[in-house]
């Protein structure tokens, strides 16, 4: 299952923090623009990241209290996770080598 | 470098806001082989307007859109699209050799579509800030903002509106600007001084955006009185203006002392078969239907000179 997955407020400490394998999360909105751009390259990764590392992405109007949790003022904002303890942040709509490089800090 | 790894079209556009797509769909519909560059987001600046509302024909459309529209149009009649930065570009014999990051690109004739980007404060805190509370783009992040009291930075049409979307969520929007009177358009103010959420601060400049993990306040100065104070926000939204996208041009072609790429009527520079339309060149009136025409007439421009140089 290559497309990321919805995560809430109330399934992030089990699909995020509790997760075996590392995390990417992709905070979105339906009104943002450039996160339309994004999803399409957190799909593509997930392809290739396929069994390593899991693609979940949130929702910041339905799921407020995770994203004012991590101080997300502005999306899209790419968090990779690893052990339940945040390692990278990408902030605004970058190319995919950018989102790769800051997913691999997981497996550094 | 392997000949595998060189690929060549007939036009190359580097740059996929409003002038480019509009060159694109042209140069296709021209049945050029034709390939257009995107570093980021198609569309552009527009991409992050929330609604485009003077591009005629479409009384009022959310900008993303628009682009996505002009994009798939273009697509339709042929225009190839490639996600890439352009590393560097060369005239190769009589075409223009493009450098990607895995790769080169070889064209008869190639467009800068390049656009700009906005201007940054560049006061202490901005960078550090940006992302939590420091923010260019209002219709992405204006929602955090619910219930706060915000800062907008600018006195033209995006600071407006930008200023007048952000009081969708924000309580109290305070526009700050270093002049006492307004650069954008008497729609926009009449609507921003009908607002009972926006205040202005006139003659003023930030010297500071202050805060640990979030924008906590920013730092004032009068232009006049010099008279400094601060003022509590949770974010601030910077409009100030825009330069040029030409760094990466480097020093091969001529530019004005902003960066702007001179041309003539035809959208061409003075090397053959390499022509700059919409934002990116100088005197661009800088409207979403003002690039379009510059790229469509690059995009003519262009197929005359493939004809001419190119007769084969």
């Amino acid at each position: 299952m290559a497309k990321p997955s919805d995560v809430t407020d109330g399934e992030w400490e089990a699909e995020v923090l509790n997760s075996d394998k590392p995390v990417l999360v992709d905070f979105w909105a339906p009104w943002c623009g450039p996160c339309r751009m994004v999803a399409p390259i957190v799909e593509e990764l997930a392809g290739e990241y396929e069994g390593k590392a899991k693609f979940l992405k949130l929702n910041t109007d339905d799921n407020i209290e995770t994203a004012s949790r991590y101080g997300i003022r502005s999306i899209p904002t790419i968090m990779v996770f690893n052990k339940g303890e945040p390692v990278d942040q990408v902030i605004g709509f970058r190319p995919k080598g950018d989102l790769k490089k800051s997913l691999d800090k997981a497996f550094a | 470098m392997a000949d595998a790894d060189i690929t060549e079209f007939d036009v190359v556009i580097i740059g996929g806001g409003p002038a480019g797509l509009a060159a694109g769909l042209y140069a296709a519909r021209g049945r050029h082989r034709s390939l257009l560059l995107e570093k980021g987001v198609i569309g552009g600046q527009i991409a992050l307007t929330e609604l485009v509302e003077n591009y005629p024909g479409i009384p009022s459309i959310n900008g993303f859109d628009l682009a996505q529209a002009m994009h798939k149009q273009a697509e339709d009649h042929g225009l190839e699209t490639r996600y890439e930065d352009v590393v560097g570009i060369e005239k190769s014999d009589r075409k223009w050799r493009i450098s990607i990051a895995d790769g080169e690109i070889l064209t008869k004739a190639l467009i800068l579509t390049a656009g700009a980007e906005y201007d940054k404060l560049g006061v202490p805190g901005e960078e550090r800030l940006i992302g939590k509370g420091v923010s260019y783009c209002a219709t992405c992040d204006a929602a955090f903002f619910k219930g706060q009291e915000v800062v907008v930075v600018g006195g033209g049409d995006a600071a407006l509106d930008e200023g007048l979307f952000t009081t969708r969520f924000a309580d109290k929007v305070t526009i700050i600007h270093r002049r006492d009177q307004l650069r954008a358009s008497r729609i926009l103010q009449d609507r921003a001084f009908a607002n009972d959420k926006i205040d202005f601060l006139w003659n003023t400049v930030v010297t500071e955006i202050v805060g640990g993990d979030q924008v906590e306040e920013v730092k004032l100065k009068h232009v006049e009185t010099g008279e400094e104070s601060t003022l509590s926000t949770a974010a601030v939204f910077v409009f100030i203006g825009q330069h040029p996208n030409s760094d990466f041009l480097g020093e091969f072609v001529e530019t004005d002392a902003r960066g702007h790429v001179l041309v003539d009527d035809w959208m061409k520079t003075e090397l053959p078969g390499l022509f700059a339309a919409g934002d990116v060149r100088q005197n661009s009136a800088r409207q979403v239907a003002s690039s379009v025409g510059d790229g469509v007439t690059a995009a003519i421009a262009a197929d005359h000179y493939i004809s001419d140089a190119f007769p084969d």
